[in-house]
């Protein structure tokens, strides 16, 4: 599992260097992005342009690492492949997450009103 | 009525492997990596005769749960444990059924899979319990039976439908 990230002013960008967040990686994604939220900024926006396939382990491991987040700071989703939205969409955590279109739009702070 | 994709593969079992036509039959041991080469050969499998990239999409997660709650809990005690998959394309649409020989279901019934209630504070939302909720959003005709120490699950995805 290969987490790479890149901090702006007040937000840190963690982009998922993996085609996938399955059974096989989900763990070993939320202690990651544990680590680089509890020393990251304000703001931590994942980017998940990458990624082709999420299936429920990889959700319930995003879902984690919000929950994972400290008092205050704020984890947003970017660039959904239509596959990984559709999981989003099917189990209504678009609802839960503010989900940007890319990662420019994000760092903007232009939330996308879906 | 039964399917005609569960009466052949019923036949299939009793004698010698062999390639029909629309039909694929995959075995693998039931470990997480070996599940993700599964998936991909499947899909490797599926792509040049037609199937489109969302319908990949989606039987690939309804594969992808089944498959991984077979490994965590039928198989939770058994390192060696092993899968079948067999796959058959009809003019309904492919026809699936997953074999093993684990854990029998809970209450011997594939589990309901409500959607989760996100009504709630970020702290108590839930990090589990939408695999048989996606499943059973994107699958259809889904049957199970344990006999003679064996699971079989057995669904229709309404995607590479014959002419």
């Amino acid at each position: 599992m290969k987490l790479n990230h890149q901090d702006f002013e007040d937000v840190r960008v963690v982009c998922v260097d993996e085609n996938r967040i399955d059974a096989a990686c989900a763990i070993q994604f939320k202690d990651e992005m544990r680590g680089l939220s509890e020393a990251g900024p304000s703001r931590i926006i994942l980017d998940l342009g990458n990624v082709e396939f999420l299936d429920s382990s990889g959700l319930g491991a995003v879902v984690a690492a919000l929950k994972a987040v400290r008092h205050g700071q704020r984890l947003e989703l970017a660039a959904l492949h239509p596959t990984v939205q559709r999981v989003f969409h099917l189990t209504r955590m678009d609802t839960v997450f503010t989900i940007h279109d890319s990662v420019s739009t994000a760092v903007e702070g232009v939330a996308n009103a879906s | 009525m039964r399917p005609e994709g569960n009466l052949q593969s019923k036949v299939a079992r009793r004698i010698a492997p062999q390639s029909k036509e629309n039909e694929l039959r995959i075995i693998l041991p039931a470990r997480e990596n070996a599940v993700r080469r599964g998936l991909k050969s499947i899909k490797n499998g599926l792509g040049p005769i037609g199937f489109s990239y969302d319908e990949l999409a989606s039987l690939e997660l309804v594969l992808a749960e089944i498959l991984n709650n077979i490994v965590e809990h039928a198989y939770r005690d058994n390192e060696a444990g092993i899968i079948e998959i067999q796959m058959s394309q009809t003019t309904d649409g492919l026809w699936c059924t997953i074999i093993d020989t684990g854990a029998m279901m809970p209450n011997g019934e594939p589990p309901l899979g409500m959607q989760c209630d996100l009504n709630c504070d970020v702290a108590d939302l839930p990090e589990g319990g939408f695999g048989w909720f996606l499943i059973r959003e994107l699958a259809h005709d889904l049957e199970y039976t344990h006999e003679e120490g064996q699971n079989r699950l057995s669904f229709r995805m309404s995607i590479g439908r014959l002419n």
